[in-house]
């Protein structure tokens, strides 16, 4: 492994890392967005969207990001609708994100016992105090090491985005590969930028579940 | 004689086919603290939960200084205010500490300040023994302190009403005391109850009047000494009796 071509690839790496990391988030942020408005849905059995959230479900969860993404990115064009490969991207991360943040959005709310509910009621709180004050913390807290998983996920499956000619890590490792044939240093600095993003999240997260845990329900 | 508080007229409640209480009647007036016992599955529970508008009721009414407690209703908010209830499992928010589990209500239901509903709810947890227990947090205390903490916060909201759906059943017999101790400091302080128990000495004790359910009718509804000495009905004395060992 020669160190100046390491010196030399960095800053490529560096870029291709923050469009990686910027993509990954923005779609991350969609994907908890559209979980919670799933996982409402379907808690409320609100008719006909909860269906249509179950349908969402289960079509996101069982197509690989790869399929979802050349559906946009090839598919969208052709009714008229354009794309590039940036917005390809979130939308398809977040296609695939929202069902894994509904599920585990779901497993918090269903957690909290209903009794929870008519106790906060009879001292009066609505329905949205009651969602607001009451239930939501405490989902959050069960639901939250499932939402650092599906973080952690979503930020690895960002890998794919080179095959829409997004210049994310991936491409970059496989551009420079193609190019100049420096194998080894070029997947040396694609593992380690992978390991900066993610291992932060994941200690982040170990911290962040410790913090939330409350001893069990009915207290 | 004080005015009534609370009147409930032929309350029937229904489960799909299964008829739990069948033309309930009865009155509560202001101050009394009134005792329902029966045997497990009379409807007791059934009873509380319809009277705090947690279960619908399929018949009847119920009046509470003339307003109606609905299920659903936009008002039943309002009207919860008034009936305080305490439940066998406690049900403190295991998110919050014990000072917030008390202020919650108050500041965000009835829009009080948040200084003021904290400096009642301090004396409020001195005067039930745990004026040092602010700042822990629910899984921290034991189920008789858990159990006055959610008679504190049912009290902060100055319910005209206290439903006790039995708070002692789930706690060792010394928290059990503790408990009813701060029940008996409530009936002197003149506080209107219903409480369900299955604690017989502490009924005899406290109630002004008892009364007794079987299979989703009151059976007997008469002054504590009447219903533990001379019950009317052969139910009833079964009943009782069970709570009677004698060495053969």
């Amino acid at each position: 492994m020669q160190m100046e071509i390491l010196a030399q690839y960095f800053p490529l790496f560096q870029e291709a890392a923050v469009l990686t990391v910027k993509l990954g988030l923005a779609g991350i942020a969609l994907a908890l967005l559209i979980g919670v408005i799933c996982a409402a849905v379907q808690h409320f059995q609100v008719p006909v969207l909860r269906r249509i959230a179950a349908i969402y479900v289960e079509v996101s969860r069982n197509t690989p990001l790869l399929v979802q993404l050349f559906f946009i990115y090839y598919g969208l064009p052709k009714i008229g609708i354009p794309t590039n490969p940036y917005l390809c991207g979130v939308v398809g991360l977040a296609f695939l994100g929202g069902s894994y943040m509904a599920e585990a959005f779901r497993s918090g709310l269903e957690a909290v016992p209903v009794i929870q509910t008519e106790s906060a009621e009879s001292l009066g709180m609505n329905r949205a105090q009651t969602m607001r004050y009451i239930i939501f913390p405490q989902a959050l807290s069960v639901s939250v090491p499932a939402l650092i998983a599906n973080i952690i996920f979503l930020l690895k499956e960002t890998s794919v985005f080179s095959a829409v000619s997004i210049m994310d890590l991936m491409f970059t490792a496989k551009d420079l590969i193609g190019m100049h044939y420096n194998t080894t240093e070029s997947l040396f600095l694609l593992v380690i930028f992978y390991l900066m993003i993610l291992l932060p999240v994941s200690i982040a997260g170990s911290i962040l579940e410790r913090r939330l845990r409350y001893a069990g329900f009915g207290a | 004689m004080s005015e009534i508080l609370l009147e409930v007229s032929n309350l029937t409640k229904r489960f799909g086919e299964n008829t739990i209480l069948d033309g309930i009647s009865f009155t509560i007036r202001k101050g009394e603290v009134v005792v329902l016992v029966g045997p497990s599955g009379c409807g007791k529970s059934t009873l509380l939960r319809c009277l705090n508008g947690i279960e619908d009721i399929q018949g009847g009414q119920i009046l509470l200084d003339g307003e109606a407690v609905l299920a659903g209703s936009k008002e039943l908010t309002q009207m919860r205010q008034k009936i305080g209830m305490v439940f066998q499992s406690y049900e403190l928010f295991p998110h919050m500490n014990v000072l917030r589990n008390i202020t919650i209500a108050p500041e965000k239901v009835q829009k009080r300040k948040r200084a003021e509903v904290e400096i009642e709810a301090k004396a409020l947890l001195a005067r039930v023994g745990l004026a040092d227990k602010a700042d822990s947090f629910p899984r921290e205390l034991s189920g008789g302190q858990k159990q006055r903490v959610a008679i504190v916060r049912a009290l902060i909201l100055h319910p005209e009403v206290i439903l006790f759906d039995e708070v002692t059943a789930a706690l060792d017999p010394e928290m059990v005391r503790e408990v009813l101790d701060v029940i008996l400091d409530l009936a002197k302080q003149g506080k209107t109850m219903l409480i369900v128990t299955h604690e017989m000495a502490f009924a005899r004790a406290i109630a002004d009047r008892v009364i007794f359910l079987d299979d989703g009718h009151i059976l007997e509804d008469s002054d504590p000494e009447t219903f533990f000495e001379h019950p009317e009905t052969k139910r009833a004395e079964q009943f009782l009796g069970t709570f009677r060992f004698e060495k053969r």
